[in-house]
């Protein structure tokens, strides 16, 4: 089993008192943590690039971990969530679907089970490359408040053969929400949709 | 608080290796920004005294988020500021101010503050400012806290906020970390030889 070789880690936490609206009493926050790995499969095609949807899963949950304490440790004030990777130019878009498995497993046991899919977003760029990560309530996918994004990336990476791998978790919905929709006090928590 | 904050954002970057070499223990750099209404946007404002007492406000709010989220994401044996060796500052105002705002901001009063949480801090702190749309860039540069010529903590942390600064907004950020850059080696004055009198070496 090959190792993951992290060079870094990147955490960043906002928190949003107001978009021109009344400010929120309790200020919603949305947090990212982002791993710089080395891709082992860059530079060349490989047929089998399963096992290392294994090896990914420690470093999923220890992310996740951090995650959760960066946004003051409570899973259950964890309401939305999303992920994404950004593959260095010597890889291939295919590498960064490796992170799927291992990203949305690793939020669900930290927070406890959740139902909904973690949505998602991927590429292939160079250093510096911004990538916007889809945001939805943990529970139920069609829950309009939580549908989010959150812009992510790192000044110098991934080089040309690493992996960029992103969570990111928020608190609450949009700071004003009120486009309607399905609202967090109707959802049934069944299937994950509603 | 006399601030109108809109948004804070902290973001911690830990480096574990470069150009193959293990960097132990890691390298944390962490910087807490803040995104706040500009009250003189779109008009001359010859006395700037109010966003001075905001910078002096935010001095003490930002490095204590910032200090926070250094400490938070390691294991650190220091948690109040005293393992903190490089600091810088720096801010973009939108585009209906004046790059006066940011030097209000940032010159007068924002370093006493700031200082008193590290406990100490005698070298200049380095700042950058700009003008520039929503999303633009802030590399805020770095120096020793203690002694500005120690030539291994001379950095540069990139930082954004995507959604800021709008015309009427200002950006303004401080930067703290646990050590220079991962691997220095271009000589110049060393941690070891501080003598810590003057705030240069």
């Amino acid at each position: 089993m090959p190792e993951v070789k992290v060079r870094k880690f990147l955490v960043s936490v906002e928190e949003i008192h107001h978009e021109g609206g009344p400010p929120a009493a309790v200020p919603p926050k949305r947090g990212v943590i982002l791993a710089v790995v080395e891709n082992p499969y860059a530079g060349s095609f490989h047929d089998n690039i399963l096992p290392f949807m294994d090896d990914l899963k420690p470093l999923g949950l220890d992310m996740a971990r951090r995650l959760l304490a960066a946004l003051g440790g409570d899973p259950k004030s964890i309401e939305g969530y999303g992920k994404g990777s950004i593959v260095g130019e010597a890889g291939e878009l295919e590498h960064a679907a490796l992170w799927h498995a291992p990203g949305g497993y690793s939020m669900r046991e930290v927070l406890g089970g959740a139902k909904a899919i973690v949505p998602s977003a991927k590429k292939v760029g160079g250093p510096g490359t911004r990538l916007d990560i889809p945001v939805t309530h943990i529970n139920a996918s069609y829950v309009r408040s939580h549908f989010d994004s959150v812009e992510v990336g790192i000044t110098d990476a991934p080089r040309a053969n690493e992996l960029v791998l992103g969570l990111v978790m928020t608190t609450g919905p949009r700071v004003h929400a009120r486009a309607g929709g399905l609202a967090v006090a109707d959802v049934k928590g069944e299937d994950g949709l509603r | 608080m006399k601030a109108k904050i809109r948004k804070i954002m902290t973001v911690v970057d830990e480096t574990l290796t470069e150009q193959g070499q293990s960097v132990s223990p890691p390298i944390r750099r962490a910087a807490a920004i803040a995104v706040i209404a500009n009250p003189f946007a779109g008009k001359f404002q010859e006395d700037l005294s109010e966003l001075i007492d905001v910078g002096e406000e935010l001095g003490q709010l930002l490095a204590e988020r910032a200090v926070a989220a250094l400490n938070a994401s390691g294991n650190n044996e220091s948690g109040n500021g005293g393992n903190v060796e490089s600091y810088g500052k720096a801010a973009a105002v939108g585009e209906n101010g004046e790059l006066e705002h940011a030097a209000a901001l940032l010159h007068p009063k924002l370093g006493a503050p700031f200082r008193k949480v590290l406990g100490k801090g005698a070298a200049l702190i380095p700042s950058s400012k700009k003008r520039g749309g929503m999303g633009v860039a802030l590399d805020i540069p770095l120096g020793h806290k203690d002694a500005a010529f120690v030539r291994s903590h001379f950095d540069g942390m990139e930082v954004r906020v995507p959604d800021a600064p709008r015309a009427n907004e200002i950006v303004i950020a401080v930067a703290v970390t646990t050590g220079g850059r991962p691997l220095p080696r271009v000589g110049g004055l060393q941690v070891s030889e501080i003598k810590g009198e003057d705030g240069l070496r």
